[in-house]
């Protein structure tokens, strides 16, 4: 078990590293750092180099941003193979709509409770 | 009288009878800490919103100032301030309670030095006894002004100057009044120079040449060299802006790395985490040269000074649409009567 552990925390790490080296080296802003992220998830689940790295990281590689792509074309690939071209439109969002739904929910939650602070 | 280019001097010499400022919590913190009439410690300053709180901080600095000199609201004859919000709102909330006549100004990080101009101007003009300068940041309501809301937790990036909380205001008096303060002489209102340059988070080089242009301008229309003052102090060009700065005068031969200052590298411990930047903001010359500077000229450590405020006159809209930044700098000579 630790052993899959190691391999979740190493996955994880390695995709939020890129994400802090962008951020600290390129005149990229955080938010196209952001899109750049779930756009590049859609792609390799896409060309399927996305599914290795679930299989082998687990949730290192599907919580992160990048992790959402991969959820979003996952969806979309299902959802044609049972509805067919509707599904385009549809299974993204089908696919992630839990996650959606629980972000507002508890982002929701949090501003009822929190205060945001000075960084 | 206007000489030179674009300077204007001040014949009747307006007097800056009294400063105060008022900083928040990192501020309050940093090598220049113990120079602040008022320190918070909470950004929100009991309020609600950051909004609200920094229209509280421009308060406590001109209540406090008015205050230190025994003076209420209808002695005051006009006031000049701005803020880096949406339609200035931090000084029309705040003012909105003082009943003052008011003139709102927008000169990104430059307005502090702008409303000194102004302000000294009407004086030495003889329209008005005592005019309030001021100006207002807040690192809260500038992030969700200029990037992103704090409520959205967004990083945020290592080369960016950090706004400082806070503001500074100063009362201006004709030269008739007794007490024996600094007086401001020249005044050199700058003109916008865009040198093309469009990351936000690289405000400091934006700015340089602006800051460059108008120094230049106002030794060359006073005839005088950058030794005759004690100190050439820029608002928040910060590390990288005042290298570009202090390069350009140097190729334009003029040396002014002997009295350059800079509030945005004083206001901070530039060492410490996230800080490598320096400060910025409207609040960061006005607190820093309310606060600090002026009780130097004060107590005659520094006898002549040129404050030289920089603003980036670019909005978020402006940059999203692919805009370059164009800046400006404005400066006026504070110096001591001998």
């Amino acid at each position: 078990m630790i052993i899959e552990y190691l391999k979740v925390f190493i996955t994880g790490g390695i995709i939020c590293s890129i994400g802090q080296i962008l951020i600290d080296k390129t005149k990229l802003t955080p938010a196209r750092i952001l899109v750049i992220f779930v756009t590049l998830g859609v792609i390799f689940t896409a060309i399927g180099v996305y599914k290795p790295l679930v299989d082998y990281g687990k949730a290192g590689a599907t919580v992160p941003i990048s992790g959402f792509g991969y959820a979003l074309a996952n969806g979309v690939i299902e959802e044609v193979k049972d509805k067919g071209f509707i599904g385009i439109f549809t299974g993204g969002v089908k696919a992630t709509s839990a996650g959606i739904a629980a972000a507002i929910a508890f982002g929701y939650l949090a501003a009822l409770f929190a205060k945001p602070k000075i960084k | 009288m206007k000489i030179g280019k674009q300077t204007l001097k001040l014949e009747s010499t307006p007097k800056i009878l009294e400063t105060s400022a008022a900083v928040g919590p990192k501020e309050s913190d940093g090598p220049l800490g113990i120079y602040f009439d008022i320190k918070c410690s909470d950004v929100f300053y009991g309020e609600k919103t950051f909004e609200k709180a920094e229209s509280k901080y421009m308060k406590a600095a001109i209540d406090n100032l008015l205050y230190k000199l025994n003076l209420q609201n209808d002695n005051i004859d006009y006031i000049f301030a701005g803020d880096l919000l949406n339609q200035c709102i931090a000084s029309g909330y705040c003012i909105r309670d003082l009943n003052i006549p008011f003139f709102g100004l927008y000169g990104a990080c430059s307005t502090f030095v702008e409303s000194i101009i102004l302000s000294s101007l009407f004086i030495n003009a003889g329209y008005g006894t005592k005019v309030i300068a001021s100006a207002s940041s807040h690192f809260c309501s500038a992030e969700r002004q200029f990037r992103m809301p704090l409520e959205h937790g967004n990083q945020k990036p290592p080369t960016a100057q950090s706004t400082v909380t806070g503001c500074g205001a100063a009362l201006l008096v004709p030269h008739t009044f007794e007490k024996k303060v600094p007086v401001v002489t020249y005044v050199t209102p700058g003109k916008i120079v865009d040198m093309g340059i469009k990351d936000m988070n690289n405000m400091g080089a934006a700015m340089a040449p602006a800051a460059f242009d108008t120094i230049i301008t106002h030794l060359k229309d006073t005839e005088r060299k950058p030794e005759y003052y004690d100190a050439i102090i820029t608002g928040d060009l910060g590390v990288e802006g005042t290298d570009i700065l202090i390069d350009l005068c140097k190729d334009y031969g003029v040396d002014i790395s002997k009295v350059h200052r800079d509030c945005g590298k004083e206001i901070y411990d530039l060492t410490k985490r996230d800080m490598n930047a320096g400060g910025s903001g409207c609040a960061c010359m006005a607190s820093v040269f309310s606060g600090y500077f002026y009780q130097e000229l004060k107590e005659k450590r520094l006898n002549r000074v040129l404050i030289v405020a920089t603003g980036a006159l670019m909005s978020p809209i402006s940059i999203g649409q692919g805009e370059s930044i164009p800046s400006i700098a404005h400066a006026a000579a504070i110096e001591n009567e001998v």
